[in-house]
């Protein structure tokens, strides 16, 4: 294959991967009326002002509620992110640093969880939940989002791999204990491997659609994701959150860009930590 | 699944041995790994597996009722929901509906996020951290908004491609499956292509010098070489694309706004969640069970079969 065909498919494919995002872009600087009167591709003279007052309405729409959508999801899935993550890596480091009784029994128990679809969970969650009196709670979107088996096979096959075991007997001669250990030196040779599996964690909790919108009754403890659908299925009836939803869909999505630009050096060299095995 | 022989090796240090400096750190390291577990395996029997299992118990429950009005009494029913899970065509029917998603969308998927993948590792591309950044950007839209976006842009109004989706009904019965397909692809292509490309990255050079003086091609060694390598890479792909595809939910909920095409059983997830809401929660229970089990040996026999092949 020459170089100018590779660059043509590549470009090509930039084009479908980038023109959604753009003209979700150029149609959130857009009025309601100029949504279908202008080039939907490109700005119109006013932009920047038009953008800033579609801005303005989607946080003062229903008493602030997109903000508050915007905080749930960020509680939902980077402090639920950040848990997950410290506990799949210890649990995977146990499994993948010490030899105990029923270690690849416990390990095959989280792989086969793996496979177990979350939408398959939902509503028996939901049905224990109502039986406890904890739906719609935060609770009900949190604790279950916490636990991430895949998490934990990431953790187990990168601990082996780059947790040398000479380190941990060196660590135990100098008197540090096995807790310690962890956190001191061995989450810092994880350290792809933990931001891999919180990025994956975030954005799998981020994404999660079924179990909030069988859980949450409470518009105001709403993920951004389920509130922006549920305004959506109100367009037919109320034409003007049609450019609400265009902008709050281009604001939810700027997070994780920006936390997938950030965090980039790191989840790229962990990524491949899953495959290669 | 294997190894379970491992559970009767006796690990324990003999009985009455002296106490040394290595039995008293092994205790401690026991104590260590109980609780490096505890907070995951508290979590998994909490959020995994007991909900299974009351999935399976809800499941062989069955509403019975006094008279015609009545209080509705749980009783066991053993397999009478699975009774009605058989003769439900509608939900058979999104079961096909989905494989046949399945069946197309997921070898076009893999089959582009390879190609990608071999094209950034080879010498041919400039400017690959933009392609990389580019192609991954899709990933970070939720489903829903996915769904939502292309939802416009499927819609003959407000489209960008107007000259298209006023002549093509993109959200009508005979297309609206493939309009999913689309907008899934487009989310997922950049996830798989970066993990194949991962593990590209991850062979060691010298082999493709080894080939090179050899005298082959770049397409030779992508293909006898850079592919059979990255089988297992695809292979992982491969299985959580067959787990997310039975999972189908909320990009045809979402389009449901925007198509009519789509009815609340068009995907197994849907019929679930319809019957729930109906609410007749042991037969949604029951559909559960179906799925999950469905999946799991879908992704199972999957990874089994194509372990052996590669290993042949």
């Amino acid at each position: 294959m020459s170089r100018s065909a590779a660059m043509l498919i590549m470009g090509v494919f930039t084009l479908y991967f980038l023109t959604p995002i753009w003209w979700l872009l150029t149609t959130s600087t857009k009025t309601g009326s100029e949504i279908t009167s202008t080039a939907p591709l490109w700005f119109t003279a006013d932009s920047a002002g038009t953008f800033l007052t579609n801005l303005g309405r989607l946080f003062a729409y229903g008493d602030g509620l997109f903000g508050r959508w915007l905080l749930n999801s960020a509680l939902y899935a980077g402090v639920g992110a950040l848990i997950g993550t410290v506990i799949a890596a210890m649990c995977g480091y146990a499994l993948a640093k010490y030899e105990f009784r029923g270690r690849e029994a416990i390990f095959n128990i989280v792989l086969s969880g793996v496979l177990v679809p979350a939408t398959a969970l939902a509503l028996p969650l939901f049905l224990i939940f109502s039986r406890v009196e904890l739906t719609n709670t935060m609770w009900a979107v949190f604790l279950p989002s916490l636990v991430s088996p895949f998490g934990v096979y990431l953790a187990r096959i990168y601990a082996a791999a780059s947790v040398p075991g000479e380190l941990l007997e060196a660590a135990r001669l100098d008197g540090s204990g096995e807790i310690r250990t962890f956190f001191t030196v061995s989450t810092r040779l994880m350290a792809p491997a933990l931001v891999t599996i919180f990025l994956f964690q975030f954005v799998a909790i981020w994404n999660n659609f079924f179990l909030p919108l069988i859980m949450l009754r409470d518009q105001a403890l709403f993920p951004v994701t389920l509130g922006l659908y549920a305004w959506n299925s109100q367009i037919s009836q109320i034409p003007e959150l049609r450019s609400l939803v265009i902008v709050g869909a281009l604001v939810s999505i700027l997070p994780l860009i920006i936390a997938f630009l950030a965090l980039q050096r790191f989840w790229s060299s962990g990524l491949g930590a899953g495959s290669v095995k | 699944m294997q190894a379970m022989s491992v559970l009767s090796t006796p690990a324990e240090a003999p009985q009455g041995a002296p106490v040394t400096r290595r039995n008293r750190s092994s205790g401690a390291q026991r104590r260590a790994v109980a609780l490096f577990i505890a907070p995951f395996g508290i979590l998994f029997l909490a959020f995994y597996a007991i909900p299974i299992v009351y999935a399976v118990i809800q499941s062989l429950l069955t509403v019975e009722r006094e008279g015609t009005f009545g209080r509705p009494r749980q009783v066991f029913g053993g397999l009478v929901q699975y009774e009605q899970v058989f003769q439900n065509t509608a939900f058979w029917e999104s079961v096909g509906r989905v494989l046949l998603f399945g069946v197309v969308q997921v070898p076009i998927m893999l089959g582009l996020a390879l190609l990608f993948a071999l094209l950034l590792d080879s010498p041919l591309l400039k400017g690959k951290k933009f392609f990389r950044l580019a192609f991954f950007a899709p990933y970070a839209v939720p489903g829903v908004i996915a769904a939502i976006m292309w939802g416009f842009l499927y819609s003959p109004s407000l489209s960008p491609f107007g000259a298209v989706t006023s002549n093509v009904d993109l959200l009508g019965g005979n297309l609206v499956l493939w309009a999913i397909a689309n907008i899934v692809t487009w989310v997922y292509v950049g996830y798989n292509m970066l993990i194949i490309y991962s593990s590209l990255l991850a062979i060691p050079t010298e082999i493709y010098e080894a080939a090179r003086l050899d005298g082959a091609s770049n397409l030779q060694i992508a293909w006898r070489i850079k592919i059979p390598l990255v089988v297992p890479a695809i292979i992982l792909t491969a299985v959580f694309s067959i787990i997310g595809t039975l999972q189908l939910l909320a990009e045809p909920q979402t389009l449901r706004s925007f198509s009519s095409a789509i009815n609340s059983t068009f995907t197994p997830n849907l019929a679930v969640y319809t019957t729930a809401s109906v609410p007749n929660y042991n037969l949604a229970a029951a559909f559960s069970v179906v799925l999950a089990l469905a999946t799991f040996i879908l992704s199972f026999v999957f990874l089994k079969s194509t372990q052996r092949k590669v290993t042949q």
